[in-house]
């Protein structure tokens, strides 16, 4: 589905990402974990095209994507969430949710003005999008609510809501389980599941190892900007060169 | 022969003046570019350290001209007195907008410290011009005299704008370089985050990065109002050239500020003389657009902003 | 239901619109002078450009300081046109709507790659440029004289529009346009696309919205709106000069725009509306209104950014969250035995 190729990305003379390659397969959770500042944002940034690839290629189902903007790799599949929530605050969660098909729709400002048959087919398109994917996350009980008044466990949720509302077929989740409680990462963990069973490909950073461990088909692990290891959660687990990238910085192996 | 000759002395004689002319120019320059380089500079260090583009800085710089004209007209103190009342009451007034007004928005969508800026802005102007009216003031000056040169004119107050300027540069560059604060300030303009984790104090900073852009831009005002005037819009048009600097010089970057200053400060001087009086001032703004149409990141920036 | 409840629902009425187009349309009967529908006209006038701003700054959330320079040019293209060159005023104001166009997508193709203060300073020197070029251009703008003797709209010889009231009319007219333009626009997919941007760039872009597409379309539309209020201001007050490309206009609007309630879509008639006859009411402000509106602003973004049209709706949306969520409980409890919070969530997220 996804395949990188020697991927690199340098700001200045420091290289975030440093010859990656990889291959992500369809319908698995793939997860990407390392230290802090390893470049696993940066990696998801390439990827999902919010800036371009100093070297390497990256081949989305047999596409060579590198370099497009990130508009048009949103159009052909892929969708992302990100570290802090963005929403709009002041809106409805439903509200909030409209605009994510947005991308499927074709109406103009012409469309707009006339207020064409058109637009008015592809506004009832979003909104029923936004009610499914709604539903989707367990949240049709809040859709009316004010987006702030909402706990930030839903407004991940939403997040996740609103990219499953372009329809893609590969979402990048960079740190989902960020700032909530393990009973709330529990069932956050069971949100992905749901999303890969209705064919949806997975692809997280993430810091909480048990859910990585329980969760994720495969696993990258970033140090330095360097892919040290890939593999089943097993196989990274018992890799030495892992633990000992981990116990390099202590603060992260407690996360 | 005697025809030849004269028109040999007379190309020389017009071949002095083009070039006394052109140190004028050069002259011009250098005393733009300080004033443009020290209110640039304040800029710089408050947007460096709090990503707040400060539209009010060029009403300090106003507040700044009009608290030495009272001190040195109504008080009769003395030139030097007068910068130093200036520059405190200014760092005051800096430090009370940091604590009134930018600090409670730290945390608000970026287009509200602007606003909020710019509302500061027309608060200070209305202010003055209610007390002093719209009227331009001439700064008296001691320094009055005209030196002379290598055969070049030049007004003391200039080499003053000068001397003054760069001095307050380089002690402003010490102070970053070797007091505890500075350098506290120059570990928060690099790297944000990182000083909070290292235990910053970070209101402490803020503060007294707008008390030196205060001091910055009442000095400069204070140094530059003798051979220019004194009125409550004085700042508008030099805020905005301030601005122009920075972005070229890279938000937030203190050698790219003077090197930025000095850049504009040269082109007006140059450009008002050889092209147009009447659009010397758009000389800035040409050259952002231009440069902003070709790079979007500015002239010194490296990487990403 | 109480009282309050009932006067704010009235509010979000579609015959909330009739009473103030009818209110609007007797104004000039119940006005006590010329003077006072003067007055309003002009504040229509603003009220157009207002609502441009709101769609570059309100809806995309990008801070353009240049809007009162394209007002400006608006007004600049339309007295050049019929003082200078003869156009009917009509053919004018067209040309002024495309001037405002045209040079609105030039600038915004080169300043909408900048993001946030970028682009704010840019257009702060965009707008002192047309500054600039009107004051020192004198060959074509008459520099700082001003154009003086410009012509009235032509009414056809039905209507005289050198007369206020008639005038008043066709502000109006102009201004319940924009307000419809922008309701549409604020309503719709597109609307929606602005807002995405004001979010954050980066979260608009990973929903597929093309940035640079959207913000200029967005500024160009914001243009326009500002040099069609530019040009009918021409036509009201009949000489301009270099002061009316003055960014205290832009920074005037700005009030208009945070007092009303930025993003929303009567916000920019009501901010308008409510400075306009405050200034009026405390004349001796007019010179020196910014040491009101100064803090003013700087009060409103810290305690209220979201002006009173913003807070209003907040307010209401809020009370209609919480009386839909007492409704649903009451369902709850009349269907089954009362569950807590947590287990009725979980039954939410697992069925779909």
């Amino acid at each position: 589905m996804l395949k990188i190729n020697n991927l690199t990305k340098r700001f200045g003379g420091l290289a975030a990402v440093n010859n990656v390659s990889i291959e992500f397969e369809a319908n698995k959770i793939n997860a990407i974990i390392g230290p802090n500042g390893a470049g696993k944002s940066t990696f998801f940034n390439l990827v999902a095209g919010a800036m371009p690839p100093t070297e390497g290629t990256i081949e989305y189902q047999g596409m060579n994507i590198t370099g497009m903007a990130c508009d048009r790799i949103a159009r052909l599949g892929i969708a992302r969430t990100f570290q802090t929530t963005m929403l709009f605050e002041e809106s409805t969660v439903l509200d909030n949710l409209i605009v994510g098909h947005r991308l499927r729709t074709q109406s103009r400002l012409w469309d707009v003005i006339i207020n064409s048959r058109r637009l008015r087919d592809e506004e009832a398109k979003c909104r029923s999008r936004a009610q499914e994917v709604l539903d989707f996350v367990g949240l049709s009980h809040i859709g009316h609510r004010i987006t702030a008044d909402i706990s930030q466990e839903e407004k991940k949720r939403v997040a996740f809501a609103l990219a499953l509302a372009t329809d893609p077929e590969l979402v990048l989740l960079d740190e989902p389980a960020g700032g909530i409680n393990p009973e709330e990462t529990e069932n956050l963990a069971g949100l992905i599941r749901k999303m890969v069973d209705h064919g949806v490909t997975v692809c997280l950073i993430e810091h909480k190892m048990d859910m990585i461990m329980s969760l994720a088909d495969k696993i990258m692990v970033l140090d330095h900007g360097e892919k040290i290891a890939e593999g089943t959660p097993e196989e990274v687990r018992n890799n030495p060169v892992v633990i000992e990238a981990y116990l390099g910085s202590d603060e992260d192996a407690a996360a | 022969m005697q025809d030849h000759a004269n028109s040999v002395a007379a190309s020389q004689y017009r071949g002095g003046i083009a070039l006394d002319l052109f140190l004028q120019q050069v002259l011009n320059g250098l005393t733009l570019g300080s004033i443009y380089g020290l209110v640039a500079l304040g800029l710089t260090l408050v947007y460096g350290i709090l990503h707040v583009p400060n539209f009010a800085h060029g009403a300090l710089y106003m507040v700044g001209a009009y608290v030495s004209y009272i001190t040195m007209v109504d008080f009769g103190a003395n030139y030097w007195i007068a910068m130093i009342a200036s520059a405190i009451s200014v760092a005051v007034l800096a430090v009370l907008c940091e604590r009134l007004v930018f600090n409670p928005l730290r945390e608000a969508p970026p287009i509200h410290d602007k606003i909020a800026a710019i509302g500061i802005m027309l608060f200070l102007e209305a202010m003055v011009q209610m007390k002093f009216g719209a009227e331009f003031r001439r700064m008296p000056t001691p320094y009055t005299d005209i030196l002379d040169v290598a055969g070049m004119t030049i007004p003391a107050q200039r080499v003053l704008i000068i001397i003054g300027a760069f001095a307050l540069m380089a002690v402003l560059h010490l102070f970053l370089k070797k007091t505890m604060t500075g350098s506290t300030i120059v570990a928060m303009a690099q790297n944000r985050e990182g000083a909070f984790l290292v235990g910053i104090d970070a209101n402490r900073v803020a503060m007294m990065t707008f008390a030196i852009s205060g001091v910055l831009a009442a000095v400069g005002a204070t140094l530059f109002a003798p051979i220019n005037l004194v009125y409550p819009a004085m700042g508008h048009l030099l805020i905005m050239k301030a601005f122009v600097i920075i972005i070229l010089g890279g938000m937030g970057s203190i050698p790219g500020a003077i090197v930025g200053g000095l850049i504009i400060g040269f082109a007006e001087a140059f450009g008002g003389f050889y092209i147009s009086t009447d659009y010397k001032d758009i000389i800035a703004f040409a050259l952002l657009v231009l440069i902003l149409s070709v790079k979007p990141t500015g002239l010194f920036t490296k990487g990403v902003r | 239901m109480n009282a309050l409840q009932k006067i704010s629902d009235f509010f979000m009425t579609p015959a909330m619109k009739m009473v103030l187009i009818v209110a609007a349309v007797l104004f000039p009967f119940v006005a006590g002078n010329e003077y006072q529908i003067y007055v309003m006209a002009l504040a229509f006038v603003w009220a157009i450009a207002v609502y441009g701003m709101n769609i570059i700054t309100g809806l995309c959330g990008q801070l353009n300081l240049a809007h009162g320079g394209f007002f400006a040019i608006g007004a600049y293209v339309l007295a050049i046109l019929t003082v200078d060159h003869g156009w009917g005023f009509w053919w004018a104001f067209v040309a002024a709507g495309v001037a405002g166009a045209g040079f609105g997508f030039l600038a915004g193709i080169v300043s909408l790659r900048l993001k946030e203060h970028y682009f704010a300073i840019f257009t702060l020197c965009v707008g002192f440029i047309i500054y600039l070029l009107i004051d020192k251009w004198e060959e074509l703008t008459h520099g700082a004289l001003g154009i003086i003797n410009i012509p009235a709209p032509n009414g056809f010889g039905l209507v005289d529009f050198t007369e206020t009231t008639p005038f008043y009319y066709l502000a109006l007219t102009f201004m319940v346009l924009s307000v419809w333009l922008a309701a549409r626009i604020t309503n719709s997919l597109l609307g929606r696309s602005f807002r995405a941007i004001r979010i954050s760039d980066d979260l608009a872009a990973s929903l597929g919205i093309n940035l640079m597409r959207n913000k200029v379309l967005a500024f160009v539309l914001s243009t326009t709106y500002a040099s069609v209020a530019g040009a009918l201001y021409a036509g009201l007050v009949r000489f301009i000069g270099p002061a009316e490309a003055d960014v205290v206009h832009t920074f005037d609007m700005i009030t208009y725009l945070l007092v009303g309630g930025i993003g929303t879509l009567m916000g920019p008639l009501v901010g308008t509306m409510v400075i306009t006859w405050l200034t009026q009411s405390l004349q001796f402000l007019e010179e020196y209104r910014m040491i009101v509106f100064g803090p003013l602003l700087v009060v409103l973004v810290i305690f209220f950014p979201r002006g009173v049209v913003g807070s209003f709706l907040g307010w209401r949306a809020r009370r209609m969250a919480a009386a839909q969520d007492a409704g649903k409980s009451q369902e709850n409890a009349k269907k089954k035995s009362p569950t807590s919070p947590v287990a009725t969530n979980r039954e939410a997220g697992n069925h779909a």
